[in-house]
């Protein structure tokens, strides 16, 4: 399978008062076309970052010290390098080629807008000049029929919103409607690129599962229940179709019936879409449900990346591992994993497992052990192998 | 339509914001309708000047001529406090106006950009709050020359720095939550992140403290003329109104509430606009805040 992203030495510090935080240190990971790639960890293990690394969203004082996001963008037919893109091309990236789903659906949506507002201006965002070509279309359905008097009085103003929306959907940012959208009253002339979104975002709404979605629309996010916000975030994620979608621990805050099915709602999306899934979490049941393959992070590094089954039925890491026990189970005593996940100011050398691994050796002390591939698919870094 | 119904509910929910806003509309009314209320005499040039009924000093209690009496220099109570309302209302929302949009300019890119901007904007309010407010606004006017429009100058120079604070502050607070990261994520440019999401989150305390404040303008501008700092004499003034009655206070020895009309019909006045726009925060808080329930 053909590589949708490949990260290559990724690093990300975040340099504050106390000391520079290694948030994540010389990461490689590759997710493919079509595949949901799961990053498992303890909290603080680096997910969330590299999640915000390819958006290149690292919130200040973080920052992206070295490395390389290579993106393959479908529709264009080439590859982009993330890091080095100007930041209104990323712009242009951001929630059309690659999303995100956030872990709070509560407090992903601006409590004072309806679903429908925030949805639609996704599309308004990206998708003006198909909006436009819509608006057209629907406008010269208008001046097509009709021959009453009304219509007659109106179809000079038909015809200059006609040439207005085609302006729009010819794109290259055309003057006319640039100054329209700029000045408060006139920006209402535009009134049918709003309409147009709105069909398109209760249709996104369907979609995603939401009954009567012409309502929910017109809602505010306090009205709705925690999985109708879930679903409404999905569907804004979603709206413009992008290749990659980001879930940041998208079941987290949700009881166990709704989770199963979002579970399965994430599922379909990727079965209809053909778009690739990162999926975050910390929930390994979670993550052997919906992941193709799963990456495995400790303090900022990849220990291990293998598919689901291979991970869950021959871990090779001593930190798989011992997640993999950590997991309760009915009958069973739980087991914990000794220590505590290792200080993000000063981390330990070497393999950053070392002082709490069962397995360790004296060179996982001082030297770093490197990702490398132990079986077909099956990679590990860990000097056992 | 739904958003008036809402509003109305609300309104009618709590009595006491309903009487904020009968009382507001009842000046709004009378400022509105002054020159019906109070015609100006023909011959008058501008209407804001009080007709005076000649020289002499002592205030004159209401009669057919006067309906609520004439004050120091025989200037018209009753066509003073109707016109004086247009002069508040000008005051009030001049100089909210202008206070709020400096506020809000200087709070939201010190609070969204934060850094070294922050910290020049920030040190800039410090320099003003640092002055006891009353007394630069003094200076500033006399500086200026005194005059409605120095009043406003001055009040806006004192008034903008606690409202880039306040905003600042909440700017701060909004920009970490999870859906103004969402909106960048979905690749919206800081301007319209600011603009489209952190203000309208960020902007309500803002607002209700602006019509609370509103009231306190008002005040300052009556106590700056009552120190003689504001309008030119004549000018109809509920401040100057309130200075004309300085010497009034108490009448004489057998009747100390002689002059009573001089001292307390400006002073009702201010007192009513002060309180309608109190009450008229409440109410504001109640029907902006779409965190509230509308159903």
């Amino acid at each position: 399978m053909e590589d949708l992203v490949r990260i290559r030495d990724l690093t990300v510090r975040f340099h504050t008062y106390e000391g520079v935080v290694y948030a994540i240190d010389d990461l490689d990971l590759d997710i493919r076309q079509g595949e949901t790639l799961g990053i498992v960890g303890e909290t603080g293990s680096g997910k969330t970052m590299t999640a915000l690394a390819i958006l290149r969203l690292i919130p200040y004082p973080g920052r992206i010290e070295s490395g390389s996001i290579v993106f393959f963008d479908k529709g264009l037919r080439s590859e982009l390098e993330l890091l080095k893109l100007s930041e209104d091309k990323m712009r242009s990236i951001r929630g059309c080629k690659i999303s995100m789903v956030f872990q709070e659906p509560g407090s992903a949506l601006n409590p004072v807008y309806t679903i429908g507002d925030q949805i639609s201006e996704v599309y308004l965002l990206h998708q003006r000049q198909e909006l436009g070509r819509q608006a057209k279309r629907r406008i010269d359905s208008l001046l097509g029929n009709g021959g009453t008097l009304a219509a007659s009085i109106k179809r000079p103003f038909w015809r200059w919103q006609s040439r207005l929306y085609n302006k729009i959907a010819e794109g290259s940012n055309p003057l006319e409607p640039r100054i329209l959208s700029h000045i408060p009253l006139f920006r209402r002339l535009l009134w049918r690129l709003k309409d147009e979104a709105g069909l398109l975002t209760v249709s996104m709404l369907k979609d995603v599962e939401i009954p009567d979605p012409d309502r929910v629309a017109g809602r505010y996010p306090h009205e709705l229940s925690g999985g109708m916000k879930q679903r409404a975030v999905i569907a804004m994620a979603l709206a413009c179709s992008p290749e990659l979608l980001i879930a940041d621990e998208p079941t987290t805050s949700l009881d166990v019936t709704i989770q199963a099915q979002m579970l399965e709602l994430f599922r379909r999306i990727k079965a209809d879409r053909g778009a690739s899934v990162l999926f975050i979490t910390h929930n390994l049941g979670v993550a052997a449900e919906v992941c193709d393959r799963v990456a495995v992070m400790y303090a900022g590094r990849l220990c291990e990346v293998a598919g689901v089954e291979e991970i869950f039925l021959h871990p090779m890491h001593p930190y798989t591992k011992a997640l993999l026990e950590a997991v309760p189970m009915p009958g069973k005593e739980l087991q914990t994993i000794p220590g505590a996940l290792a200080d993000a100011f000063n981390p330990p050398p070497g393999c950053r497992f070392h002082p709490r691994c069962p397995s360790a050796m004296p060179t996982c002390q001082h030297e770093r052990p490197k990702l490398k591939e132990v079986a077909k698919d099956h990679m590990v870094a860990c000097y056992l192998y | 339509m739904s958003d008036w119904r809402f509003t109305a509910r609300q309104l009618a929910k709590n009595p006491l914001s309903l009487t904020g806003v009968v009382i507001i509309a009842i000046f709004i009314i009378i400022a509105i309708f002054a020159p019906l209320i109070a015609p100006t005499p023909a011959g008058q040039l501008n209407s804001y000047m009080i007709p005076r009924d000649g020289y002499w000093a002592e205030p004159q209690p209401p009669s057919a001529a006067h309906i609520l009496g004439t004050t120091q220099g025989q200037y018209d109570i009753f066509y003073g406090v109707v016109w004086g309302a247009r002069s508040a209302f000008r005051v009030a929302l001049v100089v909210m106006s202008i206070t709020l949009l400096i506020g809000i300019v200087l709070g939201s890119l010190a609070g969204y950009f934060g850094g070294v901007l922050d910290e020049i904007l920030m040190r800039i309010t410090d320099i003003f709050l640092a002055f006891p407010w009353l007394i630069l606004a003094m200076a500033l006017v006399v500086v200026l020359g005194p005059g409605l429009k120095s009043v406003m100058i001055a009040l806006i120079v004192v008034w903008w720095p606690s409202y880039a604070r306040l905003i600042r502050g909440d700017i701060l607070q909004v920009r970490e939550e999870d859906y103004v990261e969402a909106a960048r994520g979905l690749g919206a440019s800081s301007g319209r992140v600011i603009i489209r999401h952190v203000l309208p989150n960020a902007i309500y305390p803002a607002l209700i403290m602006a019509s609370l404040d509103i009231g306190a303008v008002v005040l300052s501008a009556a106590a700056l003329s009552f120190l003689g700092l504001g309008a030119p004499e004549g000018y109809a003034d509920w401040g100057q109104m309130t200075q004309f009655a300085q010497n009034w206070i108490v009448g004489p020895l057998d009747n100390p509430l002689k002059y009573w009309y001089a001292v307390i019909i400006p002073g009702l006045f201010i007192l009513f606009f002060v309180l309608g726009w109190n009450l008229l925060g409440d109410a504001f808080r109640d029907i902006f805040d779409p965190r509230l329930a509308r159903r």
